[in-house]
């Protein structure tokens, strides 16, 4: 594989793994504009247990699930409060948390402080591909349990969840840790394999793209930020390698532009996400060559 | 075994000063088709959803097959064997109509390894097939796939009573079932509804057509500005002359089934 493709793969697959962390609360109806204070978490957190100067030394391979474990813990107790908040709500008390969890980093002198950081263990493509593949297995089938149902469950029609006996203050807490745990990993691979990091560069541009991967994306279904994150990783890229390739550099300077009005016009065609759950129906029974359904049953009539 | 399977004790609620629901008392006979009656207003809906906790209630008991939850957080309600059905259309529009069903399995799925079981990736484990097969035996196993947002009225309607069933409750409450079903659909949910009732499962529908409720129901209760004006049988009702005034002047098909 050429080193370009290797780079532009590798960026897919953290905008993967980011994008199902925020899609599990997206999922149960909790818009987490946080993402980033996940990610720098995760990314300092393995890089001090990695760091042989001034660190614990351990291997990333233990460093990166202890990470994940700190992250959850955290997510944990701060999603007491901000679960007391929705909607927009939500949106700005989990910003206001990664822009907590940013200036608390920046002025740690033991993390490097504005310096960055700089991270020991390498992780290359042999093992950011095969742990982004995992994060997609596993959220197709956290998705398809019974949790995840009741997830959907609660972004539909929280009331109702409950009288069915759905413990819904639980259900998001689960969905707002096992997310923040995921986000933490694909920051800690992040930083294992650009081997530096800087709370800078984890900033609300970010969190606010991998929103928007999940919700563009489509929140109903386990496809949504696969489709998501792929669509909106390849877009600014194909634009630039036109732009190259024609020798335009207009394009280059404008794609952004571009992207602007991609994302307003899906906003507008599909508000509820490039996959939908009728689409995935359809596509499903199609593939099968199931006749569409049974035959109405004697006396089946519906007005 | 106790004689009745829901005992209603001195129900008292208000919202903001206004008194919805005022000194109400009613017991369900175990295993009765119990209607819940009244003008439009009456605290139908409330009684509902004081039942099921939506709301706490200000004063009073509710027993439940011997079981006093009236304290009992809303969604451990429905383990002590209630479920209900929404005046409201209250599916899952992104749910399709089998996940719809499984929703109300919930209750019997609430441990750790029920929670983990990937019921999407296996379509024939036993919670699909039994939410199916619930689905089928109420004549709607035409729809399993599909997200009922866009199923017709009427449909959805009696998704929401296989949703209640599939919880298996002991009593079963149902708030206006049959409205804006056709006559068909209506001669349906009967059918659905005294299967159920044979089954041994009580309800209490509330229900503006007095013909269906003639058709099902064996005990009739009556509200009126959230007092009980009335209990007795279907036959009784029309004559009392405390129900009469209540509907007099009401645009209530009351009238209209009395005079047919
Ligand atoms: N959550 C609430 N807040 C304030 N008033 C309510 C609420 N729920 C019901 N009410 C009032 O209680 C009364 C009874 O309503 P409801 O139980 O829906 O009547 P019914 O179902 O018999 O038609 C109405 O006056 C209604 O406005
Ligand atoms: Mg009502």
């Amino acid at each position: 594989m050429s080193g370009y493709l290797e780079s532009q793969l590798i960026i897919l697959c953290l905008n993967v793994i980011f994008a199902y962390g925020i899609f599990l609360p997206a999922a149960s109806g909790q818009l987490n504009l946080g993402a980033a204070g996940f990610i720098t978490l995760g990314a300092y957190s393995s890089a001090w247990l990695n760091a042989s100067m001034g660190g614990l030394g351990l291997p990333m391979f233990f460093s990166i699930p202890l990470a994940m474990l700190f992250c959850a813990f955290v997510a944990f107790v701060i999603s007491f409060p901000i679960l007391r908040t929705r909607g927009v709500y939500m949106v700005l008390a989990t910003f206001a948390f990664a822009e907590v969890v940013s200036g608390f980093v920046i002025n740690l002198d033991f993390l490097g402080g504005a310096a960055g950081m700089p991270v020991d263990d390498h992780a290359n493509i042999n093992v950011v591909l095969p742990v982004a593949l995992g994060v997609v297995l596993f959220s197709f089938y956290f998705m398809a349990t019974r949790l995840g149902l009741t997830f959907r469950s609660i972004h539909d029609d929280e009331s109702v969840a409950t009288l069915f006996g759905v413990n819904v203050r639980s259900a998001k807490v689960a969905a707002f840790t096992i997310g923040a745990a995921l986000t933490s990993l694909g920051g800690a691979l992040y930083g294992h394999h650009y081997n530096y990091i800087e709370t800078q560069t984890f900033n609300v541009l970010l969190s606010i793209y991998i929103l928007l991967y999940v919700l563009l994306g489509g929140t109903q279904t386990a496809w949504g930020p696969l489709v998501g994150a792929a669509f909106f990783t390849a877009i600014p890229e194909l634009l630039r390698q036109v732009s190259k390739e024609t020798g335009e550099q207009w394009i280059a300077d404008t794609r952004f532009i571009f992207f602007g009005a991609i994302i307003v016009l899906m906003m507008v065609v599909r508000p509820e996400g490039l996959v939908t759950r009728t689409m995935v129906e359809r596509l499903s029974r199609r593939d099968k060559g199931d006749p569409p359904a049974k035959t109405p049953a004697a006396g089946e009539v519906s007005s | 075994m106790n004689a009745s399977v829901l005992d209603i004790t001195r129900l008292r609620k208000s919202f903001g000063g206004l008194t919805v629901i005022d000194d109400v008392s009613f017991s369900v006979t175990r295993g009765s088709r119990t209607a819940l009656i009244g003008p439009n207003g009456a605290g139908k809906t409330t009684v509902f959803n004081l039942l099921t906790g939506v709301y706490p209630i200000d004063d009073g008991r509710i027993v439940l097959d011997g079981q006093d939850i009236t304290t009992v957080p809303a969604n451990d309600r429905v383990t002590y064997g209630m479920s209900r059905s929404f005046q409201n259309i209250r599916l899952m529009p992104h749910l399709s109509t089998v996940e719809n069903v499984m929703l109300g399995q919930h209750a019997r799925a609430r441990s750790l390894p029920s929670l983990l079981f990937p019921l999407g990736l296996t379509p024939r484990n036993k919670w699909a097939r039994e939410a199916a097969d619930a689905l089928a035996d109420a004549g709607l196993g035409t729809y399993p796939g599909q997200v009922v947002a866009n199923l017709p009225y009427g449909v959805q309607k009696r998704i929401e009573v296989v949703r209640a069933m599939v919880s298996r409750p002991k009593i079963l409450l149902l708030d206006e079932p049959a409205a804006g079903l056709n006559q068909v659909e209506t001669a349906q949910l009967q059918a659905l509804l005294e299967r159920v009732s044979a089954s041994g499962t009580t309800l209490l529908v509330v229900e503006h057509d007095m013909h269906f409720v003639r058709n099902l129901c064996d005990h009739v209760v009556v509200l009126n500005f959230g007092r009980k004006i009335f209990e007795g049988t279907p036959a009784q009702v029309n004559d009392d002359p405390a129900v009469r005034e209540a509907y007099l002047g009401s645009d209530s098909s009351m009238g209209a089934a009395h005079a047919s």
